[in-house]
């Protein structure tokens, strides 16, 4: 059992940078977009080629890093200044990307067994993988929850907050929008590619399919961790999509447990996701039933 | 201050729905003018301020703001000239935000935005004096988000960010339509108040003939993308509704056909 917990913990961590990554394009900017899946493979791709090249793990996961940054740079000059609608935009880099993923691996799949990553230094001071990733996911975790706190609360991170919540207004106050839309997919896309970068040195291998379906795991961890740990202001919004994304694959472990095949996995998912997304629905209903019996007290 | 040469404006050029909207408009606001600007459905008041405030390119003419030329200006550039009210209390704020996020957005108009802090400490005591002066009760919830607020909150909250940075012309099309009568009041004697602190250039829209007459030192009527009345000086203050409906039918060889305005007054 604490097996399945530590390492849902520490699964969960590496997936929590990714889920930030989803929740500022989907909560921060209102956008819908599907190149999470692309991008997640291109951070993979990027540090697997890196590593196996014999270069610095650390090193190649900044490649990553820098790799998702150019495919949201792409993604937001497709949707700014070609008026390509935001969802468009992102299919176009998503299908892009999978041939420049191909590109960059050479082949279809990378193994990393027994290489050099960033996790090694910590095995060999004898640290058992689950815990050497969890410390290291809370390390990366840590910084980038403090990072992006202090940068939403900037005068520029200010800006790209008002643009996904009002456009117009953002324009009346002097911001070129573009320039914000594009910002906000640049440290999106940056964030899901180190992901990626992460979750293929712990399991060793980096894989074309890698990204399949996980905008929905991503969607699914920001809304479990608003549902069950929302908060008000932005810090306490940030550590609940890492609670969300821990909780994510705690249930996921679980119901793997309980017998569920894993094929049913994604469909599982996507009616969670689904269930979830509904709440609001629900809710509506709900109100004024807890209303009335709050008023029978 | 405001220069507009020859605007033309076409809605679906070439098509059934062809719509001149603005058709050679001229028009020139001194520094300190507060023009009230009126007429019928569809008169073309709201595209004239659009065209202003650069959400609609216009077809022909010219825009200047102290002579400097901003016809083509992106949007987001000409903002750090004007500032504008509109009439959905929605447009000017974001919900999501607290009011002291949204003021600080608006008091960094115009300038380059870095990674300083979005609020600093001393901007805060700023905006509280400032929201103190609405007496809404707003200063003591700097921190709550907008979208709490009522409409009549909302958009006093929008005037204070559009003249925090004083703009050079100050745009307001039917500000107070969305609201009930006695917050509307509240908000034109707000909107008074702030236009005569800050001494603004200004214009405003109203569909409500009797607040055209009241506030400002010039009255300007339009009819079919045209300007056909533009009253000033000792003649505005004297003006009636009566006058007003007169002049209308005399220039424009019409009734006056505003549901709202007609209601109103
Ligand atoms: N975005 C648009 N697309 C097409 N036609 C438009 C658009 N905006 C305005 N028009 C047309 O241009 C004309 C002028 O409209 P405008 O909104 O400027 O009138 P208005 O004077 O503000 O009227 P109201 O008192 O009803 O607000 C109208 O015939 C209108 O149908
Ligand atoms: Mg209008």
């Amino acid at each position: 059992m604490l097996d399945i917990l530590m390492g849902s913990v520490s699964l969960g961590l590496l997936w929590a940078v990714m889920t930030i990554g989803v929740f500022i394009t989907y909560r921060v900017l209102d956008i819908a977009d599907l190149t999470t899946e692309g991008s997640i493979a291109m951070g993979a791709a990027i540090a697997a080629r890196g590593i196996t090249m014999g270069l610095n793990p650390f090193l190649s996961t900044f490649l990553a890093l820098l790799g998702g940054m150019a495919a949201g740079l792409a993604t937001g000059l497709l949707h700014t200044r070609l008026k390509i609608p935001a969802l468009l935009s992102g299919i176009l880099t998503m299908i892009a990307l999978w041939s420049v993923n191909l590109r960059i691996m050479g082949r279809a799949n990378i193994s990393l067994l027994r290489m050099n990553t960033v996790f090694t230094f910590l095995e060999k001071i004898g640290l058992q993988k689950t815990y050497a990733s969890i410390i290291l996911g809370f390390v990366f975790v840590g910084v980038l929850v403090v990072f992006l706190y202090w940068f939403f609360g900037t005068e520029i991170g200010s800006a790209i907050r008002a643009t996904g919540n009002n456009p117009y207004m953002v324009r009346a106050q002097g911001i070129n929008t573009d320039t914000t839309i594009i910002l906000g997919l640049i440290i999106s896309y940056g964030l899901i590619a180190l992901s990626g970068a992460l979750i293929a040195q712990n399991q060793s291998y980096s894989d074309i399919q890698m990204g399949t379906g996980s905008i929905v795991i991503g969607l699914a961890s920001v809304i479990i961790g608003e549902v069950l740990f929302g908060s008000r202001n932005f810090m306490g919004r940030l550590i609940s999509l890492v609670l969300g994304a821990i909780t994510y694959r705690i249930i996921i472990a679980l119901v793997l447990k309980l017998g569920m095949p894993a094929n049913d996995l994604k469909l599982f998912t996507a009616i969670t996701v689904a269930l979830a997304l509904s709440l609001p629905v629900f809710q509506k209903y709900l109100t004024p039933l807890k209303r009335s019996v709050k008023g029978v007290k | 201050m405001l220069r507009v040469e020859n605007l033309i404006k076409v809605f679906y050029p070439g098509s059934v729905n062809e719509k001149v909207a603005l058709d050679c408009v001229s028009l020139e606001l001194r520094e300190g003018d507060f023009v009230t600007l009126i007429g019928g459905n569809g008169a073309g008041k709201s595209t004239l301020l659009n065209c202003v405030a650069g959400v609609y390119n216009v077809d022909h003419g010219s825009i200047f703001v102290d002579d400097v030329e901003i016809t083509n200006l992106p949007e987001y550039k000409r903002a750090a000239f004007l500032g504008g009210v509109f009439q959905d209390p929605m447009m000017g704020t974001a919900s999501n935000m607290g009011i002291e996020e949204n003021l600080a957005l608006a008091y960094r108009r115009g300038q380059r935005r870095g990674l300083r802090w979005g609020v600093t400490q001393k901007e805060r005591e700023l905006y509280y004096q400032q929201l103190k002066r609405l007496e809404l009760g707003l200063e003591d919830r700097l921190d709550h988000k907008v979208g709490l607020l009522s409409g009549g909150q909302r958009q006093a909250l929008t005037l204070l960010m559009a003249t925090l940075k004083k703009p050079k012309v100050l745009l307001l099309d039917e500000h107070t339509a969305a609201l009930d009568p006695k917050t509307a009041r509240k908000v034109l004697e707000i909107t008074d108040q702030l236009i005569e602190k800050n001494n603004l250039t200004t214009m405003m829209v109203t569909h409500n003939m009797r607040d055209a007459i009241k506030h400002g030192n010039r009255l300007i009527m339009m009819h079919e993308g045209r300007i056909i009345l533009d009253i000033n000086g000792e003649e505005k203050k004297r003006l009636t509704v009566e006058d007003l409906l007169d002049r209308f039918g005399r220039a424009s060889g019409e009734e006056f056909a505003n549901d709202r305005a007609l209601l109103s007054s």
